[in-house]
């Protein structure tokens, strides 16, 4: 039996409600339940996922809806008092400081102490508007929001870059700017080593690699994925680079992305060609044909971590893939499969990409939906994409899915090796290693018990300077039987060589490529925005607020909700008149 | 032209309502100054409705303003003319006044004249009956016909002679300043702008020689009565500032709110007198004893012009009295109200310094884009007419325009402006 309870007018952060809706499922005589705000995607999900009631077709976007499916009725008042506890805890908190945290941008504006940079982590549908208003205000932008529309994202680039101003993102997981970690990331050390990075957890594997080597990385700027597409133009990536270059205290630049439009990545190496400083790059995915006299070019995250640190050493780059050699295990014959479960994205598409390039010729590979890779025997999924993410945390925060996995991979006779990643730092999980360690102990004591052996290795992505603490992470998952890994780059090619294969590392000669003088001019708020501790307006997520004061930088809280009810064609009426400048009036 | 942004335009028009002098000058007959009061002319409240539409104490007042204007013998006579199209309906607000509940204005019924001195305009509104049976509220019977015409010939002339003793008619924006400091907020409370109007007024009218006594004594005994004398007087003040205001022709700024029973209807700045409308509303409140919320009209009334101008419920902080109007509110519950309201009213009025706020000026300026981007409309204080005509008042509260007007004059203007989807 379904029931629907509407709270009206009550906003609250998708992120607190699904963490609310985990909390709710676990209660007794509640067979499922869902709580959403009422926007119609949201409408969608409840439908599609079973819960769909005439009353919820009522609810309206600044309503929380909560459908129940339970037995008794009884227990909907239970859900019920449940959900006001947890909400009155929320709004109780915000009543403390809420002289300190604002509703509005006016307000915003008035409380924040010069800001220069807008965090913005709400639903995507409204982050690239709130964005423009940012821009128009003058402010830096960092989206951790995605969902944002492609044409949004080149208009507002085109925007911001007209005014001096960097958008980072959309869907930009990760950033450090002057040394202040943004969104989903680690603490790193400060250091010579500057970042551009299309990559979230691209970025956050070099920069532990980094920081773990001893060096450290002031600035590491997320570009979003998208940004080198051919509409985008690697608008921001081209802006990044040159405020790295510009900045003296940067020595080294780094350039992460996933193999860019042909033209976008001559576009880039052009720009790079007219930089004096040591640059490495790496698309991941495609095998480097050649060296530069003053690029590198990095096959792996590893390689371009390390080659990053000898560079900032003076040293000669010089990388040596390493596989871990003492893996006791003995597989059957039968045992021919490598399972990746992955919760960064970046990180799951590189070992597809060394998976592939070990295998190429055995196993055709399989187009399939949800998976980044999937032959007759491997397959790689990142749990962190959209498909299992809907109405769901995200598996950094969640362990619920890769549970499953590994529990169903484990118990699969063909499964030789199953890896995972555990991406730590602020936004993660506080204690990821723990919620996994049990199950990896239990699935290898099943396959034990079954007559099997198996390999479960694990990297740790994150630094000792992380909330979680490195070793800490890596000393509970080796107490539960995984093999921990150092990167994931040595993860992947320890899979592949437990299952017999090898990946070569590209041998390449040095070339040189004409190229035509660049303007590398960069902004003077470009240049203050990575030179100086930003000024944060947090539009969203409240614990970004938290980690960015905790950090020591100033960071106003906007705690948003839908302006003009949610009404899009409103909100861009408002825009249009808030943002007015013309000869009719 | 010539002004760069909105906001710059919105402030224009907030220095135009600062600026403003109104004076109470006259009392004359309305057809006196709205030469479109024809025969068979009625003026009502709110934008622009058909006579089938009106609810019934607005046809009922229709009913008692065509017997004392005579074009009817009967209540049956007056309903044939108004049934049958003989009667011509124009807005108060298309011809520079504004009438309270139903608004029915004849060319005969005195009119207060509030000349803005500043931009050179005036305004009109009727005067106030008092409580009880009245005709803003539907009655039509003798008693009401017979207290117009006293109206009519006795307290609208005695009122016209002591005005016109003093030089420049009557400063309002004293009075306003006066009576807020005394906890009046202009719409549910005008006692002590009433009274302060009569001390000023009562003197005058003692000395006037051309005026028999007895009359002299009607007319300061009914101003002594009528509590809410001032209102009238407020609403044509706010038409005075308001319309003034208008003349800056851009903007977002509200320059009118009022209701007609069937539509609530706002215009702001920047598109002139066009009304952008939707559906009213009823009030709520508390009743006099017998009644209840089922009995209540719809909301009703020109009234609003004193949100408009940002005191009446807006303004509910300078009034604590009036508070337990918004159901169980105390001191608190009007400071929150009128706070509220600074989210959507742009500035203050330092003409209308209120002493409760610790002297923060009136609100000022209603910004249609605050009120669709926030969701928070004004607050009107009002009184609540039985839905049968002749029963007039059954209690008072406060009630919300509907978010509709502002979304579609912002949405307008917005189009004006050249925006697209």
């Amino acid at each position: 039996m379904l029931y629907t309870i509407i709270k009206e007018n009550t906003y609250q952060d998708s992120i607190v409600l699904m963490l609310l809706s985990n909390k709710l499922s676990a209660m007794d005589g509640v067979n499922k339940v869902s709580i959403m705000m009422g926007t119609p995607a949201n409408k969608d999900i409840f439908k599609s996922s079973g819960l769909g009631t005439d009353e919820l077709e009522k609810a309206k976007p600044n309503d929380i809806v909560i459908v129940v499916d339970a037995e008794q009725e009884e227990k909907v008042t239970e859900v019920k008092e449940e959900v006001e506890a947890a909400l009155k805890g929320e709004s109780g908190s915000q009543d403390a400081s809420k002289d300190q945290e604002a509703h509005n941008w006016k307000r915003a504006l008035e409380l924040a102490n010069n800001p220069n940079l807008a965090l913005i982590s709400i639903p995507g549908q409204y982050a690239a508007m709130e964005a423009e208003n940012a821009l128009n205000e003058g402010l830096h932008v960092f989206m951790f929001s995605d969902n944002v529309a492609k044409e949004d994202e080149v208009k507002l680039k085109q925007k911001a870059h007209e005014k001096g101003l960097l958008v980072m993102g959309p869907d930009c997981g990760t950033g450090i700017i002057h040394g202040l970690p943004l969104a989903f990331t680690n603490i790193v050390k400060e250091g010579d080593i500057g970042v551009v990075g299309a990559s979230g957890t691209g970025i956050q594997e070099v920069t532990t690699i980094i920081d773990r080597y001893g060096k450290g990385v002031t600035n590491a700027i997320g570009t979003g994925g998208r940004d080198l597409s051919t509409e985008v133009g690697a608008i921001t990536a081209l802006d990044s680079i040159k405020a790295l270059n510009e900045d003296p205290k940067v020595k080294v630049i780094t350039v992460i992305s996933k193999p860019p439009a042909k033209e976008v990545q001559e576009k880039v190496l052009n720009v790079l060609r007219n930089i004096e400083k040591p640059v490495v790059t790496l698309f991941l995915g495609d095998k480097p044909a050649y060296q530069e006299e003053n690029i590198y070019h990095a096959y792996t995250l590893e390689e371009a971590a390390v080659v990053s640190v000898q560079l900032s050493n003076g040293e000669k780059p010089n990388f040596e893939p390493k596989v871990k050699e003492d893996v006791n295990v003995a597989l059957k014959d039968s045992q021919v499969g490598i399972k990746g479960y992955y919760s960064g994205g970046t990180l799951a598409y590189e070992a597809a990409v060394l998976v592939k390039a070990a295998f190429e010729d055995e196993v055709p590979e399989e187009k399939k939906e949800a998976y980044i890779l999937k032959t007759k025997h491997h397959e790689i999924i990142d749990l962190g994409d959209d498909i299992y993410t809907q109405g769901k945390p995200h598996p950094m925060i969640d362990p619920e899915k890769r549970i499953e996995m590994l529990e169903t991979s484990g118990n699969d006779p063909e499964t030789a090796v199953i890896m995972i990643d555990n991406v730590i730092g602020y936004g993660s999980h506080d204690d990821m290693a723990n919620e996994l360690a049990p199950t990896i102990k239990r699935v290898l004591e099943n396959a034990r018990q079954d007559g099997r052996e198996l390999a479960v290795l694990a990297t740790v992505v994150g630094t000792e300077q992380d909330p979680q603490g490195y070793d800490k992470q890596v000393e509970t998952l080796r107490e539960s039987g995984a093999i921990i890994c150092e990167t994931n780059d040595q993860m992947v090619r320890t899979a592949i060589n437990l299952v017999g294969g090898k990946v070569e590392q590209p041998v390449v000669d040095v070339q040189t490529f004409d190229h035509t003088k660049e303007d590398l001019s960069v902004d003077e708020k470009i240049m203050s925005l990575i030179n100086t501790k930003p000024s944060v307006i947090n539009i969203g997520l409240k614990s970004f607020t938290e980690a960015v004061q905790s950090s020591g930088s100033e960071c106003v809280q906007f705690n948003w909700r839908p302006i003009a009810g949610g009404d899009e064609k409103l909100m861009k009426v408002l825009q249009f008149l808030n943002y007015y400048e013309g000869d009719k009036i | 032209m010539g002004y760069k942004t909105i906001n710059e335009a919105n402030e224009a028009v907030n220095q135009k309502i600062i600026a403003a002098a109104p004076f109470l000058t006259d009392v004359v007959p309305a057809k006196s100054v709205i030469p479109e009061l024809e025969e068979h002319v009625l003026l009502h409240a709110g934008p622009p409705i058909k006579y089938e539409n009106m609810t019934d104490p607005m046809q009922g007042s229709c009913v008692g303003a065509i017997l004392f204007e005579g074009w009817a013998e009967d209540e049956e006579g007056a309903r044939e003319l108004l049934e049958n199209g003989k009667i011509t309906f124009i807005p108060c607000h298309h011809v520079n006044a504004v009438g309270p509940m139903g608004g029915i204005t004849s060319p005969n019924m005195p009119v207060l004249v509030v000349v803005n001195k500043e931009n050179g305009n005036e305004a009109y509104c009727q005067m106030n009956e008092g409580i009880g049976a009245v005709l803003r509220f539907g009655a039509y019977n003798e008693q009401v016909v017979n207290r117009l015409h006293w109206m009519k010939d006795v307290l609208g002339p005695v009122l016209s002679k002591a005005l016109k003793t003093m030089e420049d008619g009557l400063n309002v924006n004293v009075l306003i300043a006066k009576a807020i400091a005394m906890g009046d907020e202009f719409h549910q409370r005008n006692i002590a702008a009433s009274l302060a109007f009569l001390k000023e007024v009562a003197p005058i009218i003692s000395a006037l020689e051309d005026v028999e006594k007895e009359k002299r004594t009607e007319v300061i005994q009914f101003l002594a009565d009528t509590d809410q004398f001032f209102l009238n007087i407020a609403m044509a003040t706010g038409k005075a500032m308001m319309d003034a205001a208008a003349t800056i022709g851009h903007g977002t700024v509200v320059t009118a709110m009022c209701r007609n029973g069937e539509n609530f209807g706002i215009r702001i700045a920047g598109m002139g007198d066009e009304w952008f409308t939707a559906p009213v509303n009823t009030p709520q409140g508390l009743y006099f004893t017998g009644y209840s919320a089922e009995d209540a009209n719809t909301d009703i009334g020109d009234s609003a012009i004193t949100e408009t101008m940002g005191v009446g419920g807006v303004a509910m902080i300078a009034a604590p009295a009036v508070t337990r109007f918004v159901g169980s509110g105390g001191f608190n519950d009007a400071l929150e109200t009128s706070n509220q309201m600074t989210e959507i009213y742009i500035g203050e009025n330092p003409n209308f310094a209120i002493p409760t706020w610790d002297f923060k000026g009136a609100c000022l300026g209603l910004d249609a884009r605050k009120v669709v981007e926030t969701g928070i409309t004004p607050v009107i204080n009002t009184g609540i007419a039985h839905k049968i005509a002749g029963y007039g008042q059954i209690g008072a509260g406060t009630v919300n325009p509907p978010i509709e007007c502002f979304e579609k004059a912002i949405t307008a203007y917005a189009e004006k402006l050249g925006f697209k989807e």
